[in-house]
């Protein structure tokens, strides 16, 4: 009972917790023992609650400020200015749909012919999600100062680049075939892994001790060669 | 576990001090729920020693309580009032037993996560330099056999040789064609080298331990990773240039090098001529086989397999072509071209 108490004083913030003590201390706790502590309850926040309350405006608003958020993220990300805001506030609705797009993309290659080898959603959506995690681990160990959740959204957003290559090799693939066809690709593809690597490291180097960036920065470009290198080896199946 | 326990218990302790005032009015209650409570109290007071035990007690407590209530209840006027305060004890139980348990499952958390993260993190206290330094050593031999070599206790530069070498697969795999039923081309390329190292390391440190060769585990890992890195060179160059003679040659050379470079550091660290013998006969058979090993059989083995079956009966595999193989094939024919032509030239 000690416990409840300790904690219930300690964070006024524990809704059942408080209730139940109420009736707690109708039980026990008589007039001459005095009971110390602070149970804070914001006062402002109720305001706060008010002003930005999306209890009663129309889903469509809600969806459309979700995706207005994604967006300016994107918008980052295809412009990396030293900026905080792909840190600040960090999702994961971004680096998931990117993450289903290109897996899906990719997955057309091989939708029909079950023998070949193509990239499966499944590979990559296990190497989009692994990489990362792992690529995050590793940053942490070397003694970065960002949390987890932070970096995943990073380098979730930074395959930006990578998805919109993969878009226009599909429709480069529609229109020519042969060697020509895969030297426009190999350019575009070169040119969005370096854009994402760039991208990322831009993000993420502030956030790392100065003498071992080289050290993170190899897994995220290991990571980023592995997509693209899928993306330009895609080859619809005819 | 101890340390949980410990914290837990310095936890309690600390707040207990301002309850020790409640025992006595406790104690004043009439309702069983408020003298379990006071009982529960006297434990904490006293030793805090075992959580577990103490959450046994209340639960055991709380049954008989029930039972009390149910038949004080029966038995008529005064069982109402009785079973309204059961019922408040049993919310402060509740509050407990929550409590408790959100703790327990916050320390624990808390505990794994950044212990775990703080244990490992002097494996990957290296600096980029290092690193480069470690990479180019692991190719260099040194004939010192009579003292200890030194080897680096770190795990950044094998892990990350690990992951390129699965990269790296992964490329030899699309552009041989190589199909894997019931499984992933990435699994299989994670598995083979995760496997590679840790189950090689793990079998060569067995043998040290029956050898009694000075080296940990750690260590084996460490030498063992840098020494992949000669692979990945290897593999990363014939995976492209397909070109006979140039794998045997850098099989024989870059290979040969890493294998003596661990050969020395295993001699140097073992006493007496059967133990070394044994020791580098199997890492050196390992380590180069496995070489081997990756470049046919993601290679040239599979793709002899497919053409004897796309001879006589209908293919039962198709292999889509795709583009990377025909720059691969020009890559190839101008340096089989260059070659013919340094072949004339002499």
């Amino acid at each position: 009972m000690t416990d409840s108490r300790g904690a219930v004083c300690g964070d006024g913030a524990f809704p059942s917790g408080t209730l139940a003590f109420a009736g707690l201390s109708d039980v026990s706790i008589s007039e001459d023992i005095p009971v110390e502590g602070d149970i804070s309850v914001p006062v402002g926040s109720q305001n706060v609650d008010d002003v930005f309350s999306t209890l009663d405006e129309p889903v469509k608003d809600t969806i459309l400020r979700d995706l207005r958020a994604v967006g300016k993220k994107f918008i980052h990300v295809m412009y990396p200015k030293q900026s905080s805001a792909l840190l600040r506030d960090w999702d994961l609705w971004g680096p998931l749909l990117l993450c289903v797009t290109l897996a899906l993309m990719l997955q057309g290659g091989s939708a029909d012919s079950k023998e070949d080898g193509g990239p499966q959603f499944a590979e990559v959506f296990v190497i989009i999600w692994f990489g990362s995690v792992i690529i995050t681990l590793n940053s942490k160990l070397l003694g970065g100062t960002i949390s987890f959740f932070q970096s995943l959204c990073v380098l979730g957003y930074c395959i930006l680049p990578l998805t919109v290559a993969m878009v226009v090799c599909r429709l480069v693939l529609l229109g020519f075939t042969g060697t020509i066809s895969f030297i426009i690709r190999l350019i575009v593809v070169t040119a969005s892994f370096s854009w994402s690597v760039f991208a990322s490291t831009a993000f993420l180097a502030d956030s790392q001790p100065a003498n071992r960036k080289a050290l993170v920065v190899y897994p995220i470009f290991l990571f980023y060669f592995v997509i693209g290198w899928m993306v330009l080896t895609f080859s619809p199946s005819q | 576990q101890r340390r949980e326990r410990k914290m837990s218990a310095s936890e309690g302790n600390k707040n207990t001090e301002p309850w020790g005032g409640f025992d006595d009015n406790l104690i004043q209650g009439t309702g069983s729920a408020v003298i379990d409570m006071e009982n529960m109290d006297d434990t904490s007071g006293s030793s805090f020693e075992d959580m577990g035990e103490m959450h046994q007690r209340m639960k055991e407590e709380e049954e008989v309580t029930a039972e009390a209530a149910a038949t004080e209840e029966d038995n008529g006027n005064d069982g109402e009032f009785l079973g309204m305060k059961g019922l408040k004890g049993q919310l402060g139980r509740q509050v407990a037993d929550e409590v408790w348990q959100a703790g327990k499952r916050q320390a624990s958390k808390a505990f794994n996560l950044y212990a775990n993260i703080d244990i490992l993190r002097p494996y990957f206290d290296v600096e980029p330099v290092q690193v480069r330094n470690r990479l180019i050593e692991s190719m260099i031999p040194i004939r010192m056999i009579n003292f200890p070599q030194k080897i680096a206790g770190e795990l950044y530069g094998p892990l990350m040789l690990v992951f390129t070498l699965v990269a790296i697969l992964l490329h030899g795999m699309k552009t041989s064609g190589t199909v894997i039923r019931e499984g992933t081309l990435m699994g299989t390329a994670i598995g083979t080298c995760f496997g590679y190292w840790l189950g090689v390391s793990s079998f060569i440190y067995f043998l040290a331990y029956l050898c009694n060769a000075q080296i940990t585990m750690l260590q084996m890992l460490s030498l063992l990773g840098y020494g992949l890195f000669s692979h990945c060179l290897i593999l990363f160059i014939t995976y492209n240039v397909h070109f006979h003679s140039l794998f045997y040659i850098l099989w024989l050379v870059i290979g040969g090098l890493s294998t003596l470079r661990m050969v020395a550091v295993l001699i140097s660290r073992t006493v007496g001529q059967t133990p070394r013998l044994i020791l580098c006969g199997t890492i050196a058979a390992l380590h180069m086989l496995f070489l081997l090993y990756l470049h046919f059989a993601y290679h040239k083995i599979i793709e002899g397999i497919l053409d004897t079956l796309e001879g006589p009966n209908a293919p039962p595999i198709q292999r889509v072509a795709r583009d990377l193989p025909s720059i691969v094939n020009v890559v190839n024919a101008t340096v089989k071209s260059l070659a013919a032509a340094a072949m004339n030239s002499q």
